[in-house]
């Protein structure tokens, strides 16, 4: 396998892609008594129109979450969840809009359980009867996500940014969008995006790379299959649908996101340079030791749940800034007068390099979650970057890449403000 | 990796665990104190108020820029319940020098700068700031009312603070409301200093630091701390019995599309000497993880929700069963889970649930050394319960536990107390039966 050496962080990362096109990434760690793997296809929730083999196809919403909730089952009645779990790993999957991961993690017969992760993922067995099953734990889940303010007002901000983006609709679908999959629907799409080509691998223990290498070998299908391409609609234009919507639950106190679009950069190290920049200059702009947000704290418009993100997700891209606060609106305008000065004037370059020392420490800490590691590697490398770069890129971001986002991403036209306010009772 | 354990000052104990696997080192120091409701919410503020400024950082802007400057090192307060104990102190994450591009060590600073948050806040006449008390105060407010927006754990909380209504357990970390509302800074002040010297205080660091440097810099942070006689009573009041003889039963009604079922039970007897083993062991053939019964049952075989999960307090003597489920399914699923119960105290429990059951809870405890902040938990709580059990060991004994002490867990626990979060359009007049919020 190939090496790449990151001496400064102390770690070795093993790459190779294989004939069937899997990207593989084992990162040893020893001394540590967990290994964790993480199986993942370039398949979420915003999938549901692309072209494979010249042909173009419409799924429902939801198809790339329920298939991840079936995709346990095996031919003989087993479980794979089950399985694991008997044999002491801690297994469990998630969908999100860019993609579906399958993971465990474990402390002892750490490659008997990685084979099993891949036989699984790779063996697909549905009958009408183990779907339409699920149908009512899937109807449950979509219930509780309703009720979660964060996730209500996550869709809230997202539907006012987007137009048409599938983004906007939530990863499990709805009761009735889930009501047209059918074991059908799951082997086709599990056909088309679950081929290795279209998926990776990472590996995070005390383990050797080679012998991940050969259970890959031995446990995928051979051949390389083609890659779909998926349709996510026409280009959306950076402004928002609708800069201002309020609705109402039962919470507490307000809470409020602030949302922009922005143009991802194509792939590879530029993608990673503009994530790395976007965090970097949200960090000066308004994170824990910025002086807006420090300022906010002390008049008692913020409090410590406030927080941003950069999210790039199927081809789109989006700033949230937000929490929880008595008057969203204030906030709003105050983070646009800090947008404008920001403009004008620039950062303070001592507050710049520290802050960069700052988010250098913090990605260190990253590193001790495998779970972490291992699902960025994944993302990283569905955009064409090693997550890995990040430490060492960052210290060359310059202010003035970080002064230019603030003032093209964040222009006020761009902001999109969304509250969910206690509901009256 | 062998955890030393020194008292650096009267009452102040150094749980020092040396290693090289990380790439940031932890720190942190808890004041432990008796968990009252007249005192929580006062104690549980004292960190936020104390991390809002310092005689030489007086304001968050010069904190934040302090802890850039030392590579984002995060110095947080931090407020735990552990059975009825009050653990409140600071948690601190530091990068280790060798992975630094200077290379620095910020151990020192880091050990200095908690000591400045504990020791020397921003006072005038001798007293805490009272807009710095002011305003904290009114951010746990907002905290102590925004359990209510995440259903799940709202539920759960609500049925321990029924189930243990007439014990201090129900003041929960931070204090009620009423009692939140009612901090002013001069009595806030007079807490603080009474805590500073009579706190037992456990510091705990885990990374690249020898012993003797970590005491050094420790001793070096806290040589101004006043103490005086140590308070060392303080402890859990375990009751193994249902508070009456009938589980008690509270609904409440709020605009939800999901209900949420919570059991509440009490661990019963075997809280006489509790053998955490069998009861982590017992809570993962019950509830805990995709191979329990309830998940088997009550989600998979049923379909009657997304969760149906169990959790224990084993300081506490607490277990609790969760789920989320359409409202007219309550009996239904309330059935089931009290159904997966009686089949183990009959002793139905397969080889093959055993056994993953067994591993489950010895994986997680081993793992528990790949992580600097379940390594911290894992020694406080040992600490508290004046064990010294290794997570190794305990794994040991997770993996020699019997379907008999399962089975005598199971027979020992009793049911307290249903609590049912359901939608609002039932009719009227059961509302008016509902508990409204404590």
């Amino acid at each position: 396998m190939e090496k790449h050496e990151y001496p400064q962080l102390g770690e070795t990362l093993y790459a190779q892609t294989l004939p069937n096109g899997l990207r593989l990434r084992v990162l040893p760690k020893p001394g540590f008594r967990t290994s964790y793997a993480a199986f993942a296809t370039n398949y979420g929730g915003a999938h549901r129109r692309f072209t494979i083999d010249g042909q173009t196809l419409d799924t429902p919403a939801g198809v790339a979450h329920y298939l991840e909730h079936k995709m346990f089952d095996l031919p003989n009645g087993d479980n794979a969840l089950n399985l694991l779990t008997a044999n002491g790993a801690d297994p469990n999957a998630f969908t999100s809009s860019g993609m579906t991961c399958y993971y465990f993690q474990s402390t002892h017969s750490f490659e008997e359980n990685l084979r099993m992760l891949l036989h699984f993922v790779s063996t697909p067995y549905f009958t009408a009867e183990t779907v339409q099953k699920e149908q009512g734990i899937i109807a449950q889940e979509i219930r509780m996500g309703e009720d979660n303010p964060g996730t209500a007002l996550y869709y809230n901000l997202l539907r006012q940014l987007y137009a048409h983006h599938p983004i906007r609709d939530r990863v499990a679908g709805t009761v009735e969008s889930i009501a047209q999959i059918t074991h059908e629907t799951l082997y086709a799409c599990h056909k088309v995006f679950y081929a290795p080509s279209n998926m990776c691998l990472c590996v995070e223990g005390d383990v050797d790379p080679e012998r991940i290498l050969a259970i890959a070998q031995e446990e995928l299908p051979r051949e390389r299959a083609g890659i779909p391409s998926a349709d996510f609609g026409e280009e959306e234009d950076l402004l928002p649908v609708s800069t201002y919507e309020k609705a109402a639950m039962p919470v507490s106190a307000p809470q409020f996101l602030i949302g922009a679009k922005l143009r991802p950069a194509t792939a590879g190290e530029a993608a990673l340079r503009q994530r790395l920049t976007a965090q970097l200059a949200l960090r000066l702009l308004t994170g824990s030791s910025s002086p807006l947000y420090t300022r906010l704290y002390a008049e008692d418009i913020l409090n410590r749940d406030y927080d941003y993100e950069v999210d790039f997700i199927a081809g789109t891209g989006t700033v949230i800034v937000g929490g929880e606060s008595a008057q969203p609106e204030t906030v709003l305008k105050e983070l646009s007068a800090e947008i404008a000065r920001v403009g004008t004037e620039g950062f303070d370059a001592e507050r710049f390099e520290r802050a960069k020392r700052a988010s250098y420490g913090a990605r260190l800490r990253g590193l001790e979650d495998f779970d972490n590691v291992c699902v960025s590697m994944a993302e990283g490398l569905f955009d064409g970057f090693c997550s890995l770069d990040a430490p060492l890129l960052l210290q060359s971001i310059r202010k003035g890449e970080c002064e230019d986002f603030v003032r093209q991403a964040l222009a006020p036209e761009r902001l999109a403000l969304s509250i969910i306010e206690p509901k009256k009772v | 990796m062998e955890l030393t354990r020194t008292e650096i000052m009267p009452g102040v104990w150094l749980n020092h665990l040396r290693s090289d696997k990380f790439k940031t080192a932890c720190l942190s120091l808890t004041l432990l104190t008796q968990l009252k409701r007249e005192t929580a919410a006062m104690n549980a503020l004292i960190p936020y108020v104390l991390r809002r400024g310092t005689t030489r950082l007086p304001d968050m802007e010069a904190i934040s820029a302090r802890l850039d400057e030392l590579y984002g090192t995060a110095i947080e307060p931090v407020v735990r319940r552990i059975g009825e104990i009050q653990c409140l102190g600071f948690y601190a994450s530091l990068p280790e020098g060798d992975f630094l591009p200077g290379g620095q060590n910020v151990l020192t600073d880091a050990a200095a700068l908690m000591g400045q948050f504990l020791l020397s806040p921003a006072t005038r006449g001798g007293l805490l700031l009272p807009q710095y008390v002011d305003s904290e105060r009114e951010k746990m407010l907002e905290v102590i009312r925004s359990r209510i927006n995440e259903k799940r754990g709202y539920s759960v909380l609500r049925c321990m603070e029924e189930m243990c209504c007439c014990e201090d357990y129900a003041a929960g970390r931070f204090g009620s409301e009423a009692e939140c509302e009612a901090i002013r800074y001069q009595k806030l002040t007079k807490q603080y200093r009474n805590l500073l010297q009579t706190c037992p205080v456990e510091i705990f660091y885990c990374g690249r630091a020898g012993e003797k440097e970590v005491v050094s810099a420790m001793r070096d942070a806290l040589m101004t701390m006043p103490r005086a006689e140590i308070d060392y009573e303080i402890g859990t009041d375990v009751r193994m019995n249902a508070l009456e003889e009938q589980p008690r039963f509270v609904e409440e009604a709020l605009d939800v599309t999901q209900g949420k079922l919570v059991i509440g039970f009490r661990l019963g007897e075997c809280m006489e000497d509790p053998d955490l083993p069998s009861l982590y062991v017992f809570n993962c053939v019950f509830g805990s993880g995709t191979n329990s019964k309830l998940f088997m049952n009550v989600r998979e075989k049923l379909q009657l929700c997304y969760y149906a999960s169990s959790v224990m307090d084993t300081h506490k003597g607490l277990l609790l069963v969760a789920s989320g489920i359409e409202f007219d399914k309550r009996e239904a699923a309330q059935e089931e889970i009290f159904a997966q119960l009686e089949a183990i105290r009959r002793g139905e429990i397969s080889d093959e649930e055993l056994h993953a059951a067994r591993s489950g809870v010895a994986s997680d405890l081993r793992s528990v050394l790949d992580s600097q902040g379940d390594l911290e938990g894992f020694y406080l709580s040992q600490i508290l319960d004046g064990s010294d059990c290794s997570p190794l060991e305990l794994a040991e004994l997770a993996e020699n536990v019997t379907k008999e002490d399962v089975v005598r867990i199971a027979n020992s626990v009793e049911c307290d107390l249903i609590y049912f979060l359901r939608g609002e359009e039932a009719d009227a007049e059961d509302e008016e039966d509902t508990d409204g919020e404590a």
